[in-house]
C-alpha cells in the first residue's frame, strides 16, 4: 500500500470505528427501550454489520430494492437491533424510526420483517433459515449471470441447527463463490457457552469438510475484516466462509463474555455505564 | 364459477401435465425454475432437468434446504417451483414454509406430488393427509388442490403470474378429464359441476369424480346432489359454501385428507359461522391409515361412490328426522 492508500484505509476504519460506535449505542438504548432484546449478540455482530454496509457491499441507498445490490441476510434474527442501527447508519432506515423499537403496531419487530423495513432480505428469528435463502440468492445469481454476491450472518450456535449443513452441501455441490458466510463466533449461546452445550469447534475443520474455503479473521478488525471481505471469493469455485472471532458483549466491560447478557435487559445506571464505556472506547 | 363437465373416459396422471406445463412455462419464461429434493422420477422432472440443466436445482434430500433455497431464488428474481413429494416437501420443512414463504410472502410454487395416500403400502409415513390442514393455517398461502390435468396445468399458468406463494396439492391416482379444454383458473372460486337443490357435495382432488358419480346415483334414486370442486382450498369460496348451506338440506365434503381441518374442516367452520347446517365430512376419520393400495384405502374409509353416495342419503334422512 503505497501512503495515499494507508490514509484511505486509516479513513475507512475511523468511518467504521465511529459507525460502529453509534450502532451499539442504538442497540443498547433500543433493548433499553423495548425491555426486551438480545444485546450480547448485537454488540458482537456490530463491526462485522457496519463493515459490510458501509464499506463491502454494493447497495444504494436511495434504492434498497435495486435488483443488482449485494444481498445481506441477517440468519441471526434476533439481534435485529444491530441490524436496524445499521442500516440507519447506512442511510436506508431513518434513524427516528429506531425510536419505535417493538411498540406496539411498530415495522420493527423483535425480528426483521423484509415486508415492513426496507433493506430487510429475509425475516429470520427462527434460526437456521438463512443460510438455505442465501444460497437461494446465489443460485438465482449464478443462473442469471450477474455478479452481485450474498453475505449471510449466523450466530455460532445457530450452527447446531442442521439446515446450515444441508445448505453448505448444497452451496459447494453448485461451486456458489459468490456466496460468503460470516459466522459471529463468539462462544456464547442462550444457555451457556457453546462449548458446554454443543461442542462447535473444529469449527473450520467442519466447514472446510463441507467443500467451503475458510478463513479466520478478528471480527472487531476492520482492517482483518475489510481485507478479508474484500476480497472474497476466498478461493474461486468455492463459497466462503469467515469465522469472526468475537466477544459477545464487546464494548460493555460487565457484558463481555457474559452468557445471561445474550438477552439481559440492562437497568437505567446500566445503560448509562454501557453508554459512557462507549463513548470512552477508542478515544 | 359453473362449467359443463367434459368427463372422458382415460384417465391420466396429473404428474405429467405438471411436469409438461413446466417446461412450457420455462421455455417462454427465464424465471422459471425447478427446485427438486432428488425427486427427479417422483416429480417426472427428468427430461426438464435436461432440457434446462441450469435452471434445474437438486439439493439433495434435503427439504427445509429446498424450501429456503426456493424463497432464496425468489429473492434474486426467479420463479422456483419446489417440488417434491408431498409428504416430505410439506411436513419437513413446515418452517421454513410458515416463515420463508407465507410469512415473508416469497414468490414460491410448492407443488406437493403423490398426496393423499397416493403412496398407499407404503404406508403413512409417505402418506400426506394433513397437508390441507398445515397449510390452509398459514397467511398469505395459496392452497389448491386441482382435479385434473387441465385444472393442473390452468393452476400452474395462474401461480406463475400470481406473485406470492402457492402450494399446488397434486396427486398421481389416475383422474379423467372433467374440466374443459379453455378452463381458466380463478383462486377462491368453487366450480360448479354439477347443479342441485337436495343435497351439495363438496370435493377436491381425486375424489371429484366419484362425487359425480355418487351425484349419478342419487339422482338416480330422485335426489339432486350439487356438485363443487373445492379445488381452491386457500381462499376458499366462501360464498359457495354459504349458498349450499342455505339452498341445500346438508352438506358432504368428500377429501383425501383428514377430516380435521382440510376441506371438512373449512366448510364446518364457514357454516358455523354464517349459515349452521349439518355438515358430514368423508375422508381419513383421525387415523393412521393401515396398510394398502391407494385404491383400497380409499374404499376402507368409504371414499367411493356408493360410500359418498350413502353418507348423503344418511345425511338426508338425519335432517329429514330433525
Amino acid at each position: 500500500m503505497n501512503t495515499t492508500q494507508i490514509e484511505e484505509m486509516k479513513g475507512t476504519q475511523d468511518r467504521l470505528r465511529k459507525a460502529s460506535r453509534a450502532v451499539r449505542m442504538h442497540a443498547l438504548e433500543m433493548v433499553h427501550h423495548s425491555r426486551l432484546g438480545h444485546p450480547g449478540g448485537d454488540l458482537s455482530c456490530a463491526d462485522v454489520l457496519v463493515t459490510l454496509y458501509l464499506a463491502v457491499m454494493r447497495i444504494d441507498p436511495k434504492n434498497p430494492q435495486w435488483p443488482d445490490r449485494d444481498r445481506f441476510i441477517m440468519s441471526k434474527g434476533h439481534c435485529s437491533a444491530a441490524l436496524y442501527a445499521t442500516l440507519a447508519a447506512a442511510a436506508i432506515l431513518d434513524e427516528t424510526d429506531l425510536k419505535i423499537f417493538m411498540d406496539p403496531l411498530s415495522k420493527l419487530n423483535g425480528h426483521p420483517d423484509r415486508n415492513k423495513v426496507a433493506g430487510v432480505e429475509a425475516n429470520t428469528g427462527p434460526l437456521g433459515h438463512g443460510m438455505p435463502i442465501a444460497m437461494g440468492c446465489a443460485l438465482a445469481a449464478k443462473m442469471q449471470g450477474s455478479s452481485w454476491r450474498t453475505f449471510v450472518l449466523t450466530g455460532d450456535g445457530e450452527l447446531q441447527e442442521g439446515s446450515n449443513w444441508e445448505a453448505a452441501m448444497c452451496a459447494a455441490q453448485y461451486k456458489l463463490d459468490n456466496l460468503v458466510l460470516i459466522v459471529d463466533r463468539n462462544r456464547i449461546q442462550q444457555g451457556d457457552f457453546t462449548e458446554n452445550i454443543i461442542n462447535m469447534n473444529p469449527m473450520g475443520d467442519k466447514w472446510r469438510a463441507f467443500g467451503w474455503s475458510v478463513v479466520e479473521v478478528d471480527g472487531h478488525d476492520y482492517g482483518e475484516l475489510l481485507h478479508v471481505l474484500g476480497s472474497v471469493p476466498a478461493y474461486p469455485g468455492k463459497p466462503t466462509c469467515v469465522i469472526a472471532n468475537t466477544i459477545k458483549g464487546r464494548g460493555v466491560s460487565f457484558m463481555e463474555n457474559k452468557p445471561e447478557w445474550h438477552h439481559g435487559i440492562p437497568t437505567d445506571v446500566q445503560l448509562a455505564v454501557a453508554i459512557d464505556e462507549l463513548m470512552r472506547d477508542g478515544q | 364459477m359453473s362449467v359443463e363437465v367434459a368427463k372422458k373416459a382415460a384417465t391420466f396422471d396429473c404428474r405429467d401435465a405438471f411436469a409438461s406445463t413446466l417446461a412450457e412455462m420455462a421455455a417462454v419464461d427465464e424465471r422459471v425454475c425447478a427446485v427438486v429434493n432428488d425427486s427427479v422420477g417422483s416429480t417426472k422432472l427428468k427430461a426438464f432437468s435436461g432440457r434446462f440443466p441450469k435452471r434445474f436445482v437438486n439439493v439433495g434430500i434435503a427439504e427445509q434446504n429446498m424450501v429456503g433455497a426456493s424463497a432464496g431464488l425468489a429473492n434474486g428474481g426467479m420463479i422456483p417451483f419446489c417440488c417434491g413429494a408431498s409428504c416430505f416437501l410439506m411436513a419437513r420443512s413446515m418452517e421454513q414454509v410458515k416463515v420463508d414463504l407465507g410469512y415473508a410472502k416469497n414468490n414460491v410454487k410448492l407443488c406437493g406430488m403423490s398426496s393423499g395416500m397416493a403412496y398407499g403400502e407404503l404406508g403413512p409415513t409417505h402418506h400426506s393427509i394433513e397437508d390441507l390442514a398445515w397449510t390452509r393455517v398459514i397467511p398469505n398461502l395459496m392452497v389448491v388442490v386441482p382435479v385434473d390435468p387441465v385444472e393442473t396445468r390452468a393452476a400452474m399458468l395462474w401461480a406463475r403470474d400470481y406473485v406470492g406463494p402457492v402450494f399446488l396439492r397434486i396427486s398421481r391416482m389416475p383422474v379423467p378429464r372433467i374440466l374443459p379444454d379453455d378452463f381458466v383458473f380463478e383462486p377462491g372460486k368453487a366450480i360448479t359441476l354439477r347443479h342441485g337443490n337436495d343435497v351439495a357435495l363438496l370435493a377436491n382432488g381425486v375424489l371429484v369424480i366419484r362425487a359425480l358419480e355418487a351425484a349419478e346415483l342419487l339422482h338416480a334414486q330422485g335426489i339432486e346432489a350439487r356438485v363443487l370442486n373445492m379445488s381452491s382450498m386457500a381462499p376458499i369460496d366462501r360464498a359457495a359454501v354459504i349458498a349450499a348451506a342455505k339452498e341445500t338440506r346438508g352438506i358432504v365434503t368428500v377429501e383425501e385428507a383428514s377430516v380435521y381441518g382440510g376441506l371438512g374442516g373449512a366448510v364446518a367452520e364457514i357454516v358455523a359461522d354464517e349459515h349452521p347446517t349439518r355438515v358430514k365430512r368423508l375422508g381419513v376419520p383421525g387415523v393412521f391409515a393401515p396398510t394398502g393400495s391407494a385404491k383400497f384405502l380409499l374404499e376402507y374409509f368409504g371414499l367411493t361412490t356408493h360410500g359418498i353416495q350413502s353418507a348423503a342419503i344418511d345425511l338426508l334422512r338425519t335432517v329429514a328426522a330433525g
